[in-house]
């Protein structure tokens, strides 16, 4: 049984976007990149905890970008990952990257496909469907517990107003939410490790991008915070009937 | 050559997500010069008569029980089958929990570029359509073209208050052949919100964190939130300590949510909690140190101790009530 892993590599959270090129493209100059928390959080550490349980024999991850993630792809080497696989092309079309991704799934033979449930980057909850939607495989979304018994997997997941528990055989494909598994810290021997285990680049599979971005523009932040007397509740409550109008 | 969009049922209702993916789809046939069509699964008449108020022309109503589990494989080879009836180039799903699920799915199957989490109506740029969206968790957003033939957007919940009019659709059966289930659900558990509006649809969200210290101090958020007939909300230390349950998480790692109007009340503001909530249109932040960090991200600030201004607030919010009544 094998888990294939797409990671994105996505500016770290605190980070201070910017743009370029007009406002066409993101600014990468000065910024610190990692895994996409969710892939990494909770795909891919609950993939290692599968085969680290004898559940699993090969956690592989995939990333579609350029050399520049090879070193993100490195880190998630160091959590545990055996080998990784990077198709060289650049994003972000969702529909692009998942055509990529289910390609070299399907030619490798891959049993479960764990991503996350979004991207922090593009926000978009697309890539695990949408693999799934080429595979003609199960999805299983937002899912916050995971376990296998030989081909049977349990999954708990998020629907609307509640969460269910259900059944379904591999080969399947999951989006993992909270609650899947703990982030890890990578230890020295993992670090050591990471530099040597197989990375392979593959060309991207001539697929068609069907989205493009044409401009970013930065949220205008809050200017000014009205501040009110703690004394003076009613001022509150009228400033927000009448200037915000939400009561 | 309609305009497409998929409605859900949910507690008996039509879900607001839907009535607003609806008025989103009839406010894009206009613009391109069309009418709307509804996919209604296992709606009752009364259900089918308010998804036509929310501007759907026709309405394809499937009966089907296998639909009933949401299977995003079910739900997108039924859009699918509708599609392929109607003719339809640009399909329209809400960005719920469906939404998410199977608008991807159909996009891969009909090759059809696909914006997720809309927050504006389309322009018309020729053969292509221009979608806003929120990127970088709301730190930025992004015009992205759509290029293919076959488009399907996504729409982010509460972006728009839902309309209803006069409209009423021409209502058909619509029979769909579906392939088998391969996810059999063994439980379902639902959250007791207690009646509140479920966060993600939620206008008015009361949230408190860590300033509140303890769960036993609750009492005066529920309170707050009961006569502001809002919901309520954690920051995710309140739900790790479990202290409030976890549907209740908002931020980053919980529920991204975009109401009306955001309480925050002893919560510092870090980056991962206002990722998940700086798409609310006004915030309200209560905190005891007026260095807190959400005070930068908020419209209105009160600096002072929760458990003296929160019993003040609701007072005020009641007297405001009955002003109003």
């Amino acid at each position: 049984m094998k888990i294939l892993v797409p990671i994105s590599n996505v500016p770290d959270t605190t980070t201070k976007i910017a743009f370029t090129n007009g406002d066409t493209e993101f600014n990468a100059a000065g910024v610190q990149f990692i895994i996409n928390p969710y892939d990494e959080w909770y795909a891919l550490v609950r993939a290692l905890e599968l085969k680290e349980a004898g559940k699993a024999e090969k956690v592989t991850l995939i990333h579609v970008g350029l050399a520049d993630s090879d070193a993100t792809i490195r880190k998630g080497f160091a959590l545990g990952a055996d080998d990784g696989v990077r198709i060289d092309a650049e994003g972000p079309d969702a529909y692009f990257v998942a055509e990529q991704i289910a390609n070299y799934a399907k030619a490798n033979g891959y049993d479960l496909i764990m991503t996350g449930k979004e991207t922090i980057s593009f926000n978009g909850s697309s890539v695990g469907g949408m693999i799934a939607g080429f595979m003609d495989l199960p999805l299983i979304s937002l899912a916050t517990k995971f376990d296998l018994e030989g081909n049977k997997a349990t999954v708990e997941h998020d629907v609307d107003g509640g969460t269910q528990v259900v059944e379904c055989e591999l080969p399947l494909v999951i989006s993992c939410a909270k609650g899947m598994a703990e982030q890890r810290i990578p230890n020295m021997k993992g670090i050591m490790g990471a530099r040597t285990k197989p990375l392979t680049v593959v060309a991207a599979s001539g697929s068609d991008k069907l989205t493009n971005v044409k401009s970013y523009t930065l949220s205008a932040g809050r200017t000014t915070c009205k501040m009110i007397d703690e004394n003076n509740m009613d001022e509150l409550v009228n400033l927000l009937h009448t200037e915000a109008k939400v009561i | 050559m309609s305009v497409l969009v998929y409605t859900e049922i949910n507690k008996g209702k039509v879900k607001k997500a839907s009535l607003e993916a609806v008025n989103y789809a009839a406010k894009i046939a206009e613009l391109t010069g069309s009418s709307a069509t509804a996919v209604a699964i296992n709606a009752d008449a009364a259900q089918l008569e308010e998804i036509g108020k929310a501007g759907a022309k026709k309405i394809l109503s499937v009966k089907n029980d296998a639909l009933a589990s949401l299977d995003s494989m079910l739900i997108s080879s039924t859009v699918e089958q509708a599609a392929k009836a109607e003719g339809s180039k640009i399909i329209i799903f809400s960005f719920d929990i469906t939404g998410k699920a199977a608008a991807p799915r159909l996009a891969a199957r009909l090759k059809a570029g696909f914006v997720a989490g809309a927050v504006d109506y389309p322009t018309v740029n020729g053969a292509s359509l221009e979608v806003k969206k929120n990127v970088f968790s709301g730190k930025a957003t992004a015009v992205y073209s759509i290029n293919s033939d076959i488009k399907i957007i996504s729409l982010l919940p509460n972006s728009f208050p839902v309309k209803l009019g006069d409209n009423a659709a021409t209502v058909s059966d619509f029979a769909v052949e579906l392939p088998a289930s391969k996810i059999v659900v063994k439980e379902k558990k639902s959250t007791d919100v207690g009646g509140m509006v479920p966060l993600p649809e939620a206008e008015l969200v009361v949230s408190a964190g860590r300033g509140m210290k303890g769960p036993e101090n609750w009492g005066m958020i529920e309170e707050l939130a009961k006569e502001l007939k809002a919901t309520t909300a954690c920051s995710r230390p309140v739900a790790d300590m479990h202290w409030r349950p976890h549907h209740e998480h908002v931020g980053q790692t919980g529920v991204a949510i975009r109401p009306n109007l955001y309480f925050a009340i002893g919560i510092s503001g870090a980056i991962q909690h206002l990722a998940g909530v700086n798409g609310s249109k006004t915030i309200v932040v209560i905190n005891s140190d007026k260095e807190a960090p959400f005070f930068k991200s908020a419209d209105y600030g009160v600096v002072g101790d929760a458990f003296t201004i929160v019993p003040k607030l609701i007072e005020a919010v009641k007297k405001f009530k009955a002003n109003q009544n």
